[in-house]
């Protein structure tokens, strides 16, 4: 990998400071940066598409989406991007960050939220803050997609059942002609709350070693 | 008052019958010695007699012969005596707050200890081949079957080092310091070598999994501390079987050599590993084999019992860790073997399991309360306190000295809280006893046995009744209910997919990445081999929908009645969900195979009126009647509840998934109890036009707005309700792989 040099742009206290990664981790992710974009500044779709180890990951286009979406950036900004720069690259990584064993409740409900909100993002591919019954039945069948000859009627039904889950739970008294419009931030928050999402949604950053990462590598 | 005092009554009635029979039992023994003789001696001479005079002695029309069935009578009269005093407790709450079970019955075994010392007999002691072979199997085999996977290997980093460093320290602390004890001259107690006290140290400090699951059961902490203490009581019987051995053949030679202990530890990992080994390979024939019990499933439940106990014996032969053997077999064979067996058969290994290990159970404190009585004792003051002492002392250094290096390497970290339980929760058990049981014979050994017992009883007594209390004053996390939700089965894989994916972007080779790989292995190799027909490519997820779905359909079976209507969570039905003007719903299955299974339910319905039935005792016949009887009551609930949700049930040929309320299930492990005042209400003729009377009959709906829309459904066609019962039906087959309904229901059906 030779010597990495810190380059000008980047300030890595301003990044920790934002990220909440330390400066280790940080190295350890730029190198990681580098490599998958062969060593320029900013990553396209293309580059994290040719990762070899995620054709085997049903969901692989969500997540590759996630990280080009505007919303993952903490900006109020909405749209998706077509190439991303580290900074913005670090920032999606720290969604699945631990959670501290020091932190308070509220810091812990903070940060649940904000994992929450990253799924529910990728979820709500429309972006008008709900979740359809179409965008659920879409979720499903990428869930599914990579298991053989499913047919889509099965996913459906499972979409279904689920999506009156969350309205049961919700709404529990609806009239017959009323529509449930599709789940809101707070009935996802509401029906996830049995999973404990600080702890469940993250990711070791400290213990990557650069042999690993060269077998990541790209083949280009 | 007066049902407690008749319970208690009762109870008094049912104590003071048994000690009778345990005492007419011992009577018996004595008296038998006696009998026999003489019966011996009667019988030559009658011989004797027989050929001069054949007519002298009277033919004898009662005849009294205990010997025969001592043994087995005993036994039963024993497994009696524990079920009543397992129903005794639950008749009488008041008791069973505050004292454990397992207390209790040590008091018990105690006191039937006496009274059968008191006649002058000697009482059984807990025979340590009794135990091994046939008490501890069944918990064991019930604990590790029903294990709960995500947990268990989520943690299994921190379980391992628990069981394996922790025991270890234990062992070393307590022997060392026991040692430094014996040298104290005020205690008498030269004569005991340091690898004798080793010796007691390997005996001592394995935590109990019998004790660790009485305690924990009743207290219901929260699954990670659960598994822990749990796990790690299970994982340390490789440690204990090791040292145990390896002290006692060095008690012998009075050293320890260097390559003594080079072999020990060489040794550890084979009787693990080896161990582990044992079970993997048996759970893979037993999975492979319940790939071929379609063709006959009453002997289904049969096959994963005896697989799992010639994994623990044949762990035992080669001196391996049986309990992992056991272990690895349960866990190894249990996704496959679930989606080979009948549902039946799944409720009865499940039940079985439950009673087995409960009577085990059982009988092991009472045995341990009488083995007490019954043993000889040796008691030195100073090396029994000093036993209770390090133990506790060694236990709370080893588990904080542990956490404080796990937790650099853990997410969740564990609490001072945490800390705390797991340490209190380090109960000794029948195993100990039992090892002791089985050294050599000398004077050391009453010594240690007495401190042994007593060690079992401090822990099981105060620590089992302390921990209840301690538990709710430092408000530890209790057990959440376990609402299995469709929405949290989808989003736990969409978290595994998410996180495998962020990990595969990073680089980083972490716990996702390899347990994907293994999901994937599993799934294109191993399952096709041992998982029967279709089963073997349907998806997780899919699995789960179907179980739900049957569990559900169960549950509205049989929590409704027909005065009684479930409490509907919420009026929302499909409907409000789906969009106006969407397409129509789907199905869960395909339509030609629906269709297929259509005919099939119509015809065998049909069959039913006119079916004689053979009465075969090697076959499992479906009881047509309770499933008739199933069918008209769901039938009935479907449309009560379809009226109050203001439903109107007209589906042009198809019926829509039957709204899904989130109910609360039991979790898997444990016993799903059937309500049974049911049955005596169903009705005997399930025909469709008796239901259609019946429920304009039956206006039970406390929505009078609904009447008149109840009388429009009880119009509907018959045929749609056929359809609707025939759906659910349908749906319920699905998730069952039972008999092939087109094979199996016919050929046994038809006369």
């Amino acid at each position: 990998m030779g010597a990495s040099q810190t380059r000008p742009e980047h300030n890595y206290d301003d990044l920790t400071d934002k990220s909440g990664f330390s400066q280790e981790q940080i190295k350890n992710l730029y190198q990681r940066f580098q490599q998958l974009s062969g060593n320029h500044e900013k990553i396209s779709r293309d580059d994290l598409d040719r990762i070899p180890a995620l054709n085997n990951n049903p969901i692989r286009k969500q997540i590759i989406t996630a990280f080009f979406d505007k919303r993952n950036q903490h900006q109020n900004d909405v749209g998706s991007l077509d190439e991303i720069g580290f900074e913005q690259f670090l920032m999606v990584m720290s969604h699945f960050r631990p959670v501290n064993s020091t932190a308070t409740e509220e810091e812990k409900v903070t940060v649940r939220k904000q994992k929450l909100r990253f799924l529910f993002n990728m979820h709500d591919t429309d972006n008008d803050g709900i979740i359809t019954l179409d965008e659920y039945r879409t979720v499903v069948e990428e869930l599914l997609s990579q298991s053989g000859a499913i047919e889509t009627e099965v996913a459906r039904s499972i979409a279904d059942a689920a999506m009156l889950e969350v309205a049961s739970t919700n709404v529990p008294h609806m009239a017959p002609d009323d529509f449930y419009e599709g789940i809101t931030f707070e009935h996802f928050e509401q029906i996830l709350k049995g999973i404990e999402m600080e702890s469940r949604m993250s990711i070791r950053f400290l213990d990557m070693n650069t042999a690993t990462m060269r077998c990541g590598k790209l083949s280009s | 008052m007066a049902p407690i005092q008749r319970s208690s009554t009762l109870r008094l009635t049912g104590l003071l019958c048994l000690l009778f029979l345990v005492f007419f039992s011992r009577g018996f023994a004595s008296h038998d010695a006696v009998s026999e003789k003489s019966s011996g001696t009667i019988q030559e001479d009658s011989r004797g007699q027989a050929n001069s005079t054949a007519h002298k002695k009277t033919f004898p029309v009662l005849s009294f012969n205990y010997e025969h069935v001592r043994t087995p009578f005993e036994i039963s009269l024993w497994i009696l005596l524990a079920l009543f005093m397992k129903l005794g407790f639950h008749i009488i709450p008041t008791v069973s707050h505050i004292v454990p079970e397992s207390c209790l019955l040590i008091f018990v075994g105690l006191l039937v200890g006496g009274i059968i010392k008191a006649t002058g007999e000697q009482p059984p002691v807990l025979d340590s081949n009794l135990f091994f072979l046939y008490l501890l199997p069944p918990i064991i085999l019930d604990a590790g079957y029903f294990l709960p996977m995500r947990p268990f290997t989520e943690n299994i980093g921190t379980i391992l080092m628990f069981a394996v460093v922790g025991t270890l320290w234990n062992v070393f602390f307590i022997g060392g310091m026991m040692y430094a004890v014996c040298q104290i001259d005020a205690a008498k107690l030269a004569h005991v070598d340091l690898l004798s006290c080793l010796l007691f140290g390997s005996i001592i400090s394995a935590v109990d999994p019998v004790s660790v699951l009485a305690v924990f059961e009743e207290i219901h902490i929260n699954e990670l501390l659960h598994i822990l203490v749990f796990g790690e009581s299970l994982l340390n019987d490789a440690v204990t079987v090791v040292l145990y051995h390896l002290f006692k053949e060095f008690a012998h030679e009075q050293a320890i050599t260097v390559t003594g202990a080079v072999l020990g530890v060489i040794s550890f990992f084979v009787v693990s590993l080896g161990g582990v080994m044992v079970g993997v390979i048996y759970g893979i024939v037993g999975a492979f084999t319940s790939r071929f019990t379609s063709y006959s499933r009453v002997i289904e439940p049969l096959f994963v019992f005896l697989y799992s106990y010639m994994a623990y014996l044949s762990a035992e032969i080669f001196h391996l860790s049986g309990i992992m053997s056991l272990i690895a077999c349960g866990v190894i064979m249990r996704p496959y073997v679930e989606a080979n067996i009948s549902h039946k058969s799944y409720t009865t290994v499940k039940y079985f399991l439950k009673m087995w290990s409960s009577v085990s159970d059982t009988l092991i404190f009472i045995f341990l309360g009488v083995s007490t009585v019954a043993g000889p004792h040796t008691w030195n003051w100073i090396f029994v306190i000093f036993t209770v002492i390090f133990c506790l002392v060694s236990r709370v250094l080893g588990v904080i000295g542990l956490t404080a290096f796990i937790n650099k390497f853990r997410i969740v970290k564990l609490t001072k809280k945490d800390q705390f339980i797991i340490a209190y929760g380090g109960l000794r058990g029948a195993i100990a006893f039992s090892l002791g049981f089985l050294l050599n014979n000398n004077e050391i050994k009453n010594l240690f046995l007495t401190a042994i017992i007593t060690v079992i009883f401090f822990t099981v007594f105060v620590q089992g009744m302390t921990i209840r209390p301690l538990v709710e004053l430092l408000a530890v996390k209790k057990k959440k209910e376990s609402k299995e939700s469709i929405n949290e089965e989808i989003h736990t894989q969409f978290l595994d997919h998410l996180l495998t994916g962020i990990e595969d972007i990073c680089g980083h080779y972490g716990h996702h990445h390899w347990k994907d790989k293994l999901n994937r292995f599993n799934k294109t190799y191993v399952k096709r081999w041992l998982i029967a027909g279709e089963r073997s490519t349907e998806p997780q997820l899919i699995s789960f929908y179907n179980k739900m779905e049957l569990k559900q359909a169960m549950m509205m079976v049989e929590s409704g009645s027909a005065a009684k209507l479930p409490t509907i969570v919420s009026t929302v039905s499909i409907r409000n969900v789906q969009a106006k003007g969407s397409p129509k719903p789907s199905r869960a299955i395909s339509k030609s195979r629906e269709e297929e299974i259509r005919r099939v339910l119509r015809a065998n319905l049909q069959n039913t009126r006119q079916r004689l039935r053979s009465y075969s005792r090697y076959e499992l016949l479906n009881d047509a009647l309770e499933d008739d009887i199933s069918e008209a009551r769901f039938r009935k609930q479907k449309e009560m509840e379809r009226r109050m949700s203001h439903y109107l049930t007209v589906p042009a040929n198809r019926q829509e998934t039957p709204p899904v309320r989130k109910v609360f299930f039991q979790p898997e492990h444990k016993v799903y109890t059937y309500d049974d005042s049911e049955s005596p209400r169903g009705r005997a003729s399930p025909s469709c036009a008796d239901d259609v009377s019946e429920l304009k009959e039956t206006p039970e709906k406390p929505d009078q707005s609904s009447t008149p829309r109840a009388n429009r459904d009880a119009e509907l066609k018959p045929k749609e309700q056929d359809d609707q019962g025939d759906q659910l039906k349908v749906s319920r087959c699905l998730s069952d792989p039972g008999p092939n309904p087109e094979d199996d229901e016919d050929s046994t059906f038809l006369p």
